[in-house]
């Protein structure tokens, strides 16, 4: 490559990822030469504002036109910019737990803590923007093993280096199977980008050919689905969550989750919508795998929902409903109606911010009891109101109770799967059945916070950074609730990521 | 489009209420009390003005409000107004009635609520939330706006029943939580079926796309003729669970007997009642056909209702159990005139909704003024009290006679009305039924006559006899039981437009 083509390239539009790489190296940077001992929290004050500088540029880079450059490797288009102001505003809502986070025998390695952060951000932001299957790749490394590190983080923590081992193992699976599918769909066609791979897909009329496509599809899939946390690969989630520190925790939940569905649509959508099949849709092989999809987001639903029942560490039973939402969101996919995309938007939109919230008020309850146990927060409201209320409001939308964003993102994802025809009536009811039964256990948390009397009455402090967290979290939930339109007129400028497979 | 805000006004009001009461100091019983029954007034005071002014032959349609919200997307190849959902409000005679009823039970069961004994502030402020769900419940527009008050009851149900309750009351609470959010989750996947389908969840507009054959054209996706019959099956079991209709009654017998008895007033004056106006409203309005079908099945089921709560009435032990049975029992006559399908049948089951409205409240009114003096509702400990508070027993007697149908009273009107319709249609079955009414003076006369007469099983000298505080909402009930009863012309009036406009939507 000549020094002329590589400067002509707009490098305009990667400044995000510029910003969060150069606050990530300078951090490292002086977290190696300062002193020991210090107090390395300003650290996360200089991280949080690289990320909010990253989105402020993002939304500078709104107005831009779609384009790709670095051969198509790189595409800035609706969906890149859409969801990289989900991941964007996530990771900076993480770093300000992560400020706050507290464990009983301290943490050593807060540095590390706070870039390696903005390294797995990185990774996902690179994701969204991918036309490659190489750079896809790279950026889901780059998140992967940065968490794989942060969930190891406390050290001397027994379940926090179970929790990493766990991770690293069963993301090396998963890796192994994504990169297997992966081969399969450039065997076919010879290439690795994204839009050669379509066209090359969509003559492809060898019914044996077409076989092994569909071979591909599930098994990228299933490697794909261990980001999700859903069916078949959840399993590694609830020692995961239960041992990571809490931000690590939070984020895992809410960043990493998103960035996994965004490679889930990028790929799919880009590739398969187009390529024949010998399924049910003869022009489509995403169209006949919907089935399979529809199989797997049941299983999700009803498996995470109905362990988490019986669950009474917190952070298991936040594990196993954040199976259950990803399981929600697959519903938005499965259905693959008009509205796939802005009503998956939506909800992570609203997910983003009960999810957040409720893990900020789990952090400061389990940093002072020194354990995640559902009895810790018992008479909470007696404790703190301010708390009992807000996380009163998380789990209400995570309940999806309407006067909350929750509400009005499952009915959006209810509509993409009443609008097709034939309509999925099995998967909505599955969808409904088991949000009913998710009502046991977020209001056994409620029971908890309300009626239970506690032994514990020394009131409950919160933090500065949690304190942000939680008002910006529950602001959120309840306005998106109420006026969803600030949302959706958003949304309208994307107009329905159209440019998708331009 | 248009600038009033008066159904909106009467909604909300209770919010201000709230917001003052979350700056008043939490130990100060009396002005948290006093705050909260002010709170409700305004509603009161705005829903019996227009409703006098409909008497006097206001147009209601004036009332209507309608505001931009949301809308899940635009796309090029759709109208403006698909998948937009308005924040709209409008009433008819029926939902106005419902909203005076509503009104006026909110501020009769603050007055009762002086019976709370802890956390006033918390119980005022779920009260009030309680009463906006409600009222909103009548006055919404559109499907998912119906949707959204009806949840908006759900949870400061759960907190009432499940904080302030009795002995097993977060069993209740629970009970009461999971069936209602089955019941609820069933409604929201019929209103999101016609939502996506037909491309809006206005209520008038849908009746449009449903039936008429040009517009049916115009459909998103098709409805067929089976997908209607499934849709009203659900919705008839959606409502079912909140009227109750019997297999599905289990969880509104535990919240009659663990929840504070001034909830159990707006709970079994009102919140059972959005079954009926549910069913009546959307199940009868948009499934006309298909209720046709099911008209002899719904007065069957009415029948068993009635029988079944009826029976059971006669043999509980405890006074609030025996009310409890006798709201399933009276639901049956609003299933039984729905059953009939026919001008007085119909007219009849929304007299019922009314009249057992008031009565019920009447007769949990009396039973708190009863538990506060004698702390039991067991039949088999109570006795005698007519020595010690003539005036109570009195009044227990006069509420057991409205519910029993007592000539003069609201209760007969409705009973007869609806019983007169399925005459007409289906006599063998309404004769059946006419068992149950014998069977409603049976239980209620054992049930005041143990109360009231016979030897004092307790010490009732320290107690003192109804209060002039609790009076005053006795009679406010009382005076409109008898009242409805010797003129229902009140309440036939205001109902008539309702009626014709389901008859017509019946097609004869």
């Amino acid at each position: 490559m000549k020094w002329e083509t590589l400067v002509q390239y707009k490098w305009g539009m990667m400044t995000p990822e510029f910003i969060i790489l150069g606050v990530a190296t300078i951090l490292s940077l002086i977290d190696l030469f300062m002193p020991r001992g210090k107090d390395r929290r300003l650290l996360a004050w200089f991280a949080f504002v690289g990320v909010a500088i990253a989105f402020v540029s993002v939304i500078g880079l709104l107005p831009a036109k779609t384009a790709s450059i670095l051969y198509d490797t790189f595409r800035l288009d609706a969906f890149a910019k859409a969801f990289k102001l989900l991941l964007l505003a996530g990771a900076a809502l993480v770093l300000l737990l992560a400020l706050d986070y507290k464990p009983k025998e301290g943490i050593k390695y807060r540095g590390e803590f706070y870039y390696l952060f903005l390294t797995a951000l990185l990774g996902a932001m690179m994701m969204t923007s991918s036309g490659d299957l190489i750079t896809l790749f790279v950026g889901l490394e780059l998140l992967s093993v940065s968490s794989y590190i942060l969930a190891g983080l406390r050290k001397t923590y027994r379940l926090s280096n179970e929790s990493a081992m766990k991770y690293v193992i069963n993301g090396g699976i998963s890796t192994a199977m994504t990169l297997f599918g992966m081969s399969y769909v450039f065997g076919l066609t010879g290439s690795t980008n994204l839009k050669k791979i379509a066209v090359q897909l969509s003559t492809l009329t060898d019914g044996g050919q077409q076989y092994l496509l569909a071979l591909a599809f599930l098994i990228l899939f299933v490697g794909l689905s261990f980001k999700l946390a859903s069916v078949p690969f959840h399993m590694w989630a609830p020692d995961v969550y239960q041992g990571a520190p809490t931000p690590v925790t939070a984020f895992l939940s809410v960043v990493s989750k998103t960035a996994g569905f965004v490679i889930v649509l990028r790929l799919f959508i880009t590739i398969f919508a187009a390529a024949p099949s010998h399924g049910k849709d003869p022009s489509s092989m995403l169209l006949s795998m919907q089935d399979y999809i529809a199989f797997l987001a049941g299983a999700t639903m009803i498996i995470g929902n109905t362990i988490a029942l019986k669950q009474r560490n917190v952070k298991r039973l936040f594990a196993y409903s954040s199976i259950a939402h990803a399981g929600y969101v697959l519903v938005g996919f499965a259905a693959m109606s008009w509205v796939m995309v802005d009503s998956i938007w939506f909800y992570f939109v609203a997910y983003l911010l009960m999810n957040l919230g409720a893990f900020a008020i789990l952090q400061v309850i389990s940093d002072q009891s020194g354990s995640e146990d559902i009895s810790h927060f018992a008479g909470l409201y007696k404790r703190n109101p301010f708390m009992a209320m807000t996380m009163g409001i998380f789990l209400l939308s995570l309940a999806g109770i309407p006067g909350t964003a929750g509400f009005i993102g499952k009915v959006n994802i209810f509509l993409g799967a009443f609008m097709t025809e034939p309509a999925h009536y099995v998967l909505a009811a599955i969808m409904i059945a088991t949000t009913v039964v998710s009502y046991v256990y977020y209001f056994g948390l409620f029971t908890q916070i309300f009626f239970r009397a506690t032994a514990e009455h020394e009131p409950i402090k919160l933090p500065l950074g949690v304190t942000i967290v939680v008002i910006v979290c529950a602001v959120g939930t309840i306005l998106f609730g109420i006026i969803p339109s600030l949302a959706y007129n958003f949304l309208d400028q994307f107009q329905h990521f159209g440019d998708f497979l331009q | 489009m248009n600038g009033t805000y008066f159904l909106s006004l009467i909604i909300f009001s209770p919010l201000l209420g709230i917001i003052l009461l979350a700056f008043v100091p939490k130990t100060q019983e009396q002005t948290i009390k006093l705050l909260g029954f002010l709170a409700t007034l305004p509603s009161l005071i705005l829903a019996l003005f227009a409703f006098v002014q409909y008497l006097r032959g206001y147009d209601l349609n004036r009332l209507a409000e309608k505001h931009n919200w949301i809308h899940f997307g635009k796309f090029s190849f759709l109208t403006e107004s698909t998948f937009a959902v308005d924040y709209e409000l409008n009433v008819d005679g029926f939902a106005l009635v419902m909203i005076v009823l509503t009104a006026l039970l909110a501020t009769l069961a603050a007055v009762a609520s002086i019976h709370i004994k802890k956390e006033w502030k918390g119980y005022f402020m779920l009260f009030l939330l309680l009463e906006i769900g409600m009222l909103g419940v009548f006055a919404a527009g559109n499907l998912l706006l119906f949707f959204i008050f009806f949840e908006i009851t759900l949870i400061p149900m759960f907190f009432l029943i499940g904080k302030w309750g009795y002995f097993e009351k977060e069993k209740a609470a629970y009970s009461y939580l999971i069936y209602n959010g089955i019941g609820s989750a069933i409604l929201l996947i019929v209103i999101l079926i016609l939502f996506a389908r037909t491309g809006t969840s206005n209520i008038s507009l849908l009746k449009e796309m449903l039936h008429n054959p040009a517009a049916k054209a115009q459909l998103i996706a098709p409805i067929s003729n089976d997908l209607q019959y499934g849709l009203f099956i659900a919705l008839l079991v959606a409502f079912g669970v909140k009227l109750p209709i019997v297999p599905l009654h289990r969880w509104m017998l535990r919240v009659h007997v663990q929840a504070p008895p001034s909830i159990v007033m707006l709970h079994s004056g009102v919140l059972l009642k959005i079954g009926a106006f549910g069913l009546i409203r959307f199940g009868l309005g948009l499934f006309p056909e298909q209720f046709r079908h099911f008209a002899l099945f719904i007065a069957i089921l009415g029948v068993v209702n009635l029988l079944y709560g009826a029976f059971l009435a006669f043999t509980q032990d405890d006074f609030k159990m025996v009310l409890a049975y006798s709201s399933i029992s009276h639901m049956g006559i609003v299933l039984i005139g729905l059953g009939a399908l026919n001008e007085a049948g119909i007219q009849g089951a929304i007299f019922q909704v009314v009249s057992h409205g008031f009565i019920s409240a009447l007769l949990f009114l009396l039973v708190s003024i009863f538990y506060e003096r004698a702390h039991t509702t067991m039949l088999g400990n109570l006795g005698g009290a007519a020595k010690a508070m003539p005036l109570t027993a009195g009044f227990l007697l006069a509420g057991a006679m409205a519910s029993l149908g007592l000539p003069g009273m609201s209760g007969f009107i409705s009973e007869f009305t609806a019983f007169l319709g399925l005459f007409k249609v289906a006599p063998i079955i309404a004769a059946i039924g006419t068992i149950g009414i014998i069977m409603t003076a049976a239980y209620l006369l054992r049930a005041v006559l143990n109360i009231t007469y016979g030897t004092a099983k307790r010490d009732y000298r320290e107690v003192v006899d109804i209060q002039v505080i609790e009076i005053v909402p006795v009679l406010v009930l009382l005076g409109l039981i008898i009242f409805i009863g010797v003129y229902p012309h009140i309440l036939a009036h205001p109902l008539q437009a309702t009626i014709e406009t389901m008859l017509d939507g019946l097609g004869g």
